[in-house]
């Protein structure tokens, strides 16, 4: 059950009206800090990780950050394991907190595991890109953890304004990221056109937000939802406005057509691991505030904004897919990919149902896992100064480097939906729940585009495996440049993302039932 | 009853701050446009706080220091930017092209 409203019951002292004892004593929200292990963990690390690196002295150990960056993330984990069984029972259930501002539940956990795995992984990418690069230091891992930070705010937030400061936490946060590279001028630029879309797009976000707010009276989900529930709007104008333009800013997080024209550009410029980290977790920690605000929030409203996904799901796997094929950069076919996959995770988002949502989830883990591993194999391939990104630049890949050709070329075919890898569970998942309501065309449209991304995708495979094959059979090149060094951080992350789209494709039982447990529950907050 | 006009000042500033983000090339007249938006959702929300409930007003708090956060972050890669090209002009930002 999507919705799932507790009565307050006042059987204790503890839910009771506190106004009654004194007026005169600060009535504060009772806080469950247990149950926000996670975030507390995410959040400590990166302030107290600041703290240590102002007061130790500067001669750190070199993988001392990513070391701590992979055991926080490992940890915050682990955390969600014992709350994912206490939020699952029927005796303690989900749980909201912060007078309902934030609400504990499977989803929000399932999203933050989510999210924790993709730092866990790009930390094990990024410590020799650093080094690579000559950029190491810590502050890329705080940022990463800061990132993350925002990110799991946005999956477990009840209230438009936690959701809008998740939101620029994680965006702020990666605006510098994709900033990072202080030597090369893509990456400032990609910097620059990020902020300045990104910072429009939260302000078109808010303005929504705004409107949503001066329409229901709140700016709690579970309040506006019993609002749009009990009433009939007689002029719904502020409503119909501020869903638009907050469908508009979600469209642009997610990077979904026609919001999409910074993620090229973003991902091509970005720091190769960043836009890793982008393709993951920024995309996934996007979703889970969309379903939450839109499948569970507006659930009653939902044929104000189907619509409105339906045409952003089918602009995105059209863009997504038809433009990739003609690119020359690895990286910026990869980035038309992921609108793609926006498209087919919309897919998912607009039933609207609870089948809808947890394949939608299904779906972010499995690209979790194959947008990591196919961006870190790229910044291994661009090598250093990532000059190296063409298409043509892969050349002979597959004789240099067959082990790395190979995991590429099994993460591509993932991508493109080949069955035996997570990659076809996933598409299957969000094809199904769209064909469950009746979308026939939507259904008829994705599977079309996966078609034409399959040609990009071997376009790829083809310029590693058939040296010189690519164009016109000339003369056999081969691999050009400076050799790849694979460090064992990196093949530890590429071991885990490949492992993982792998494992979800023969064995999706697992995580399939998790994602089907991962709904979005609303309750009122009941002061525990 | 006054709601009405204060809604459409900020619908004003929000055209004016959209306006300046699509036409203007500098870089920091671009970042002022978008605080432009972000206090015309400040105006909204002050508006709507004041016919609802207590939250607008602590939205708009929200929102002044996000944007304070966002503009700082802006203009550090500005300054990044001019120092590497000698340039703010976002037309002159063509590196990354397809």
């Amino acid at each position: 059950m999507i919705l799932q409203v507790l009565a307050q019951i006042p059987t204790d002292g503890v839910t009771a009206p506190l106004v009654e004892e004194s007026t005169s004593r600060l009535v504060t929200p009772r806080i469950p800090w247990s149950y926000l292990t996670p975030q507390l963990i995410l959040f400590l690390g990166a302030v107290i990780g600041v703290a240590l690196v102002a007061l130790l002295p500067k001669r750190l150990p070199k993988y001392l950050s990513a070391l701590a960056t992979v055991v926080l993330a490992a940890g915050t984990l682990v955390s969600i394991v014992p709350l994912w069984g206490r939020v699952g029972n029927a005796r303690e259930g989900a749980i909201s907190a912060w007078s309902g501002a934030i609400g504990v539940d499977r989803f929000g956990l399932f999203v933050t595991a989510l999210i924790c795995l993709a730092v866990l992984v790009t930390a094990l990418f990024a410590d020799s890109y650093l080094r690579r690069e000559g950029l190491d230091g810590p502050e890329f891992y705080l940022l990463l953890m800061t990132a993350a930070f925002g990110a799991s705010i946005m999956a477990i937030s009840n209230d438009l304004i936690v959701l809008f400061v998740g939101v620029e936490i994680l965006s702020i946060s990666s605006y510098v990221l994709t900033a990072m590279h202080a030597r090369r001028v893509t990456s400032q630029e990609a910097g620059l056109k990020y902020l300045v879309l990104g910072g429009f797009a939260s302000a078109v976000l808010l303005y929504g937000l705004a409107l949503i707010y001066g329409a229901t009276g709140s700016t709690n989900l579970l309040q506006i939802q019993v609002f749009l529930s009990e009433r009939v709007l007689t002029s719904d104008g502020l409503l119909l406005g501020g869903l638009g333009l907050m469908m508009a800013g979600f469209g642009f997080k997610v990077g979904a057509a026609p919001f999409h024209m910074w993620t090229p550009d973003v991902y091509q410029g970005a720091p190769t691991p960043v836009s890793g980290f982008m393709a993951s977790a920024v995309k996934t920690a996007a979703f889970a505030g969309m379903i939450r605000v839109f499948v569970v929030g507006f659930g009653s409203a939902a044929e104000l904004w189907r619509p409105i996904v339906f045409v952003m799901a089918v602009l995105s796997l059209l863009v997504g897919s038809i433009v990739s094929v003609v690119q020359s950069n690895v990286k910026r076919m990869l980035a038309y990919s992921s609108i793609a996959h926006a498209g087919f995770i919309l897919l998912g988002v607009h039933s609207a149902t609870e089948r809808g949502t947890s394949a939608a989830l299904f779906y972010l883990a499995s690209y979790t896992a194959m947008a990591l591993g196919s961006f870190g194999i790229v910044a291994l391939a661009a090598r250093r100064g990532e000059h190296l990104q063409k298409l043509s630049d892969l050349r002979g890949f597959a004789t240099a480097h067959p082990g790395l050709a190979l995991a590429f070329a099994l993460l591509l075919f993932a991508q493109s939906g080949v069955p035996l890898t997570g990659g076809f569970i996933a598409k299957l998942g969000v094809i199904g729940a769209a064909v469950d309501q009746g979308d026939w065309a939507l259904a008829v449209v994705a599977m079309i585009t996966a078609v034409i991304s399959t040609f990009m995708y071997l376009r790829i495979i083809v310029s590693m495996f058939f040296v010189g094959g690519g164009d016109h059979g000339e003369e056999p090149a081969g691999f050009e440049g400076p050799p790849v060094n694979v460090s064992w951080t990196s093949m530890v992350g590429l071991g885990i993302v490949v492992v993982a789209t792998l494992f979800l494709g023969i064995l999706p039982g697992t995580v399939k039932h998790w994602s089907n447990q991962a709904v979005v529950e609303m309750v009122r907050d009941s002061g525990r | 009853m006054l709601l009405n006009q204060f809604l459409l000042l900020a619908a004003v500033l929000f055209a004016i701050g959209v306006y300046g983000v699509i036409v203007r090339r500098n870089g920091v007249l671009v970042l002022m446009s978008i605080e432009l938006i972000l206090n015309a959702v400040n105006i909204n929300l002050v508006a709507f706080g004041s016919m609802h409930n207590v939250s607008g007003q602590v939205f708009a708090l929200f929102v002044i220091a996000v944007a304070a956060a966002e503009v700082g972050v802006g203009l550090a890669i500005v300054l990044l930017i001019y120092r590497n090209r000698r340039s703010i002009d976002f037309d002159e930002l063509d590196e990354l092209k397809g």
